[in-house]
């Protein structure tokens, strides 16, 4: 069984520690939730784990390989859903989606018309992206984890602009990617997302600036 | 077909879908080179003189204004962050993204250039090195470009940076690039131009995804 783990964390951003000594751990079919008050690094954490940023100190590993070493391999075997919805509003919703999808070519996984579908956006599929409305640009940028299979998703804030029923939806597509022996982290203030999760406090890591 | 393939698919999608980007740089050089018979005066010879050196420096400057957003884009919606984590290597991204690029915006230039070349009563033997050395030449502007216009990210004012960083590096493109017209036009010898020029389209091939893709994850830290 697959693990992903952290050990002794240190995040620097400009000159001030984020937060240090973190440690996480998650197996096949775990779900960890952050949490925290503004600026204590949730997002940091994510695109530490994605590998977008570098630790100060301390490793990412998947199983037992360092996920520094290879970063395109760890790059491939995640989803990062950022703040950034990475949607062109120039192209239509099927070729946003589809883009993204061909860049991890794999026979399974849902095909571009079904994520869409999930995320009940599928009647729009030939609409230009930029008639879209917030939430529904968010669930086209959410359909990616759908469309092309990948073992660990990583969600900074993902139920933004959406509504009560996609926050469902969101809920039920991460139960179902557990239950597939799936990894999710997610990064969130509040707890929207319903779902038995661990949860990580990043308030715990905050180092304490004495002034 | 390839990620490679994908990624200039998409941004030549893109480029068509907004097509006013390709439009303003293939203006903006028809435009910079109209002025230059307004100002030296309608003398023939003068305007046949100069027209290599006009024509490359415009060409130059019409490329530095489509590479700001080069990588803009990506950068403020996220798909950047999506490209460096993407299981292509970010520097084929890079070179699917110059390429694509390259082609929306150096290759209306080179088929303009002739016309351009004509109205300033260039000799027709100098037209045809003309396009040969815009061939090799513009490639390598938008390579060095995309350097700096992934170093400008996140920068403000970043388009008057880019121009800084990057138009002292076009210098010897523009060099060796209108000495291969003079060359033609005087029946001299034009081979060692064209050597160092297509030396320099290589090693820009080589260096320039290398150090865009460096420049990029650092601007996603």
């Amino acid at each position: 069984m697959t693990t992903f783990t952290g050990s002794q964390l240190q995040c620097i951003r400009g000159e001030r520690t984020v937060f240090s000594g973190l440690d996480f751990a998650l197996h096949s079919g775990d779900a960890l939730i952050l949490q925290g008050a503004n600026g204590s690094g949730k997002s940091s954490l994510l695109r530490l784990m994605a590998g977008l940023l570098k630790p100060e100190s301390g490793s990412v590993m998947w199983g037992q390989e360092n996920t520094a070493d290879e970063p395109d391999a760890h790059g491939a075997r995640l989803h990062y859903v950022g703040h950034g919805n990475a949607v062109k509003p120039a192209l239509s919703v099927r070729e946003n989606l589809g883009f993204w999808a061909r860049l991890r070519p794999s026979q399974d996984g849902f095909g571009v018309d079904q994520a869409l579908a999930r995320f009940e956006i599928g009647h729009l599929a030939n609409l230009p992206a930029r008639y879209l409305s917030a939430g529904q640009t968010r669930r086209l940028a959410l359909a990616r984890l759908l469309a092309a299979p990948a073992p660990l998703w990583l969600l900074d804030e993902p139920a933004n602009a959406l509504d009560a029923r996609s926050t469902e939806i969101l809920a039920d597509v991460i139960g179902e990617h557990r239950a597939g022996g799936g990894m999710t982290v997610l990064a969130t203030h509040a707890r929207d997302i319903p779902g038995d999760m661990q949860s990580l406090s990043l308030d715990d890591f905050t180092a304490r600036t004495v002034s | 077909m390839t990620a490679f393939g994908h990624v200039i698919k998409r941004e030549l999608n893109l480029a068509f879908r907004q097509h006013m980007d390709s439009l303003m740089v293939l203006v903006f050089f028809v435009l910079a080179i109209v002025l230059f018979p307004f100002g030296v005066g309608p003398e023939p010879n003068i305007l046949a003189r100069i027209a290599p050196g006009i024509i490359w420096v415009a060409a130059l400057l019409a490329a530095m204004l489509a590479l700001e957003r080069l990588f803009q884009a990506d950068f403020e919606d996220g798909s950047l962050e999506l490209l460096a984590l993407a299981p292509l290597p970010l520097e084929m991204s890079v070179l699917a993204k110059v390429t694509a690029h390259w082609m929306t915006t150096g290759l209306p230039l080179i088929v303009a250039a002739p016309v351009m070349a004509l109205m300033l009563n260039m000799d027709p033997d100098g037209v045809a090195m003309l396009l040969l050395v815009l061939l090799l030449g513009t490639p390598s502007l938008s390579l060095i470009g995309a350097i700096g216009a992934a170093l400008i990210l996140g920068a403000r004012r970043g388009g008057v940076l880019l121009s800084l960083l990057i138009l002292p590096l076009f210098i010897p493109v523009l060099i060796f690039g209108v000495s291969a017209i003079d060359g033609a036009l005087n029946g001299l010898a034009v081979k060692p131009q064209l050597l160092i020029l297509s030396g320099f389209f290589l090693a820009s091939l080589a260096l320039c995804p290398w150090a865009s893709a460096a420049a990029i994850r650092q601007a996603l830290e």
